[in-house]
């Protein structure tokens, strides 16, 4: 075991971790912070994407022990200081970029990295971001949409509901 | 994924103490080695991250005219800092699977791993780059010794890529989608006085130079040039993704491409 020590969401945690002891696990079960999900634990499809310091990474795929002093950002921590939706979440809704919302945390940290480099992505560089999240349910139309909403274009234009 | 212990050294000289011992393996980004890990195809005993060694991180040029590149340099970082120096291979870093992907994975992982369809191998061999390691500097030429294959011993890291800087470069990938690796990718180089044409993704041995199309380019660097050759399917890779044939006209066909793209 070795003792970890992070900030998750703006909060110091520490928490004593073996070597194979994935980001993600740690996140879940010792923190309780089950909105990272797991799709395929084999880093293929993004469900369990968070940001180490501001980077988006798959945190199946990141040993907890790597993140010893990083700055982490998940799901729980996209919303505003009052508790309601932040932005890109409110746009999914909005504009219904999910249906079982099993992807949604994964997509919503990808779009947020997005956001942060690139405040005004075509559509184009959004469905080509989300390369690494794969939704069952979607299609995407709407993922994409939600995000160039949360960006602050006009998505009247773009066809599909 | 079987237990074991991590180590997160800070220098080259410590990880390559830590990695002494019999069971002990590097670990990059661990965008390979963790899946393989959990499939329990490796089971080291001890882990020892090369990503918090900032003498393997960063991206630099040098007074010979190369890129140099800290073994631990993710992806992401590479797309960005060699962006105006080597647009070429900021183009092929910042196509590597996904951003999540890009943001952990280190060009000393890829080029260690040398899996088959792999984009770094194809740079890597396609500028005749030197492969530093801790203990020596290996030609790329020497380098790579077939699928999955390297000079590499047991416990020597891979702490610099030098890249000599092209004058155009351009990296072709057919992207296999499910995989998010090249199905066949084609990375050529136009330096002064040759043309180096290196291929992923397609041979049974791993990435390969195309000295047919080499010669070609280095008479006439124009896609026209390569109209004429043709790959010989032999010993291509085979699979349910793409037949053998199929593979050898990709190698035309990318080389064609990236001769038109290079910049
Ligand atoms: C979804 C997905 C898509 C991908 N798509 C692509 C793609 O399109 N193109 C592509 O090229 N790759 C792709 N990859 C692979 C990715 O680029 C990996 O990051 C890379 O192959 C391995 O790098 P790593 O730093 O993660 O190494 P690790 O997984 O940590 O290690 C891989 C191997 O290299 C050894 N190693 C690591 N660093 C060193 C070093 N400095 N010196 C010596 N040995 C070392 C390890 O011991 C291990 O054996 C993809 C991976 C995933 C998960
Ligand atoms: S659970 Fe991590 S990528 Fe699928
Ligand atoms: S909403 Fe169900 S997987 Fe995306």
């Amino acid at each position: 075991m070795t003792s970890i020590s992070l900030s998750v969401n703006g909060k110091s945690v520490s928490g004593d971790v073996e070597g194979r002891t994935l980001l993600s696990a740690f996140l879940r079960e010792n923190l309780q912070l089950t909105g990272t999900h797991i799709g395929c634990d084999t880093s293929q499809c993004g469900a369990c994407v968070v940001h180490v310091d501001g980077q988006a990474i798959k945190a199946c795929t990141m040993l907890a022990a790597e993140a010893d002093g990083a700055d982490v950002r998940t799901i729980e921590g996209m919303e505003n200081a009052d508790g309601s939706l932040g932005v890109i979440q409110q746009a999914f809704q909005d504009h219904h970029g999910l249906q079982c919302g099993f992807c949604t945390p994964g997509m919503v940290m990808s779009a947020a990295a997005l956001l942060k480099d690139n405040p005004n992505p075509t559509e184009g560089e959004i469905r080509e971001y989300l390369e690494g999240n794969l939704c069952r349910c979607t299609g995407y139309h709407n993922i994409v949409k939600a995000i160039m909403a949360a960006s602050g274009q006009d998505v009247s234009k773009i066809a599909a509901e | 994924m079987h237990n074991f212990d991590f180590a997160k050294p800070a220098t080259i000289a410590d990880a390559v103490a830590a990695l002494q011992g019999d069971e002990a393996q590097p670990l990059g980004g661990g965008q390979t080695l963790i899946p393989t890990m959990k499939q329990r195809l490796a089971a080291p005993e001890v882990l020892v991250s090369l990503t918090h060694i900032p003498d393997m991180q960063g991206v630099c040029t040098n007074d010979a005219g190369q890129l140099c590149i800290g073994g631990a340099t993710t992806h992401a970082t590479v797309a960005r800092e060699a962006a105006s120096s080597f647009p070429g291979l900021a183009h092929l870093a910042a196509h590597i699977g996904d951003p999540a992907v890009r943001n952990r994975g280190t060009i000393g992982g890829s080029l260690a791993n040398n899996d088959p369809s792999a984009c770094y191998p194809a740079a890597a061999l396609g500028t005749g780059a030197t492969i530093c390691t801790n203990l020596r500097e290996i030609t790329a030429d020497d380098y790579f010794q077939g699928m999955f294959d390297t000079a590499l011993d047991e416990g020597e890291i891979i702490t610099e890529v030098r890249l000599p800087i092209p004058q155009a470069a351009h990296y072709e990938k057919f992207v296999q989608p499910a995989s998010r690796f090249a199905l066949t990718g084609v990375f050529v180089a136009k330096y002064q006085d040759h043309v180096r044409v290196a291929v992923t993704g397609a041979s049974e041995n791993g990435v390969f130079r195309w000295a047919d199309a080499e010669a070609a380019l280095s008479q006439s660097f124009a896609s026209d040039a390569v109209a004429d050759l043709s790959v010989d399917p032999d010993h291509m890779i085979h699979d349910l993704h793409a037949s053998k044939e199929y593979r050898a006209n990709l190698v035309k066909v990318g080389t064609m491409r990236s001769v038109k793209k290079a910049k």
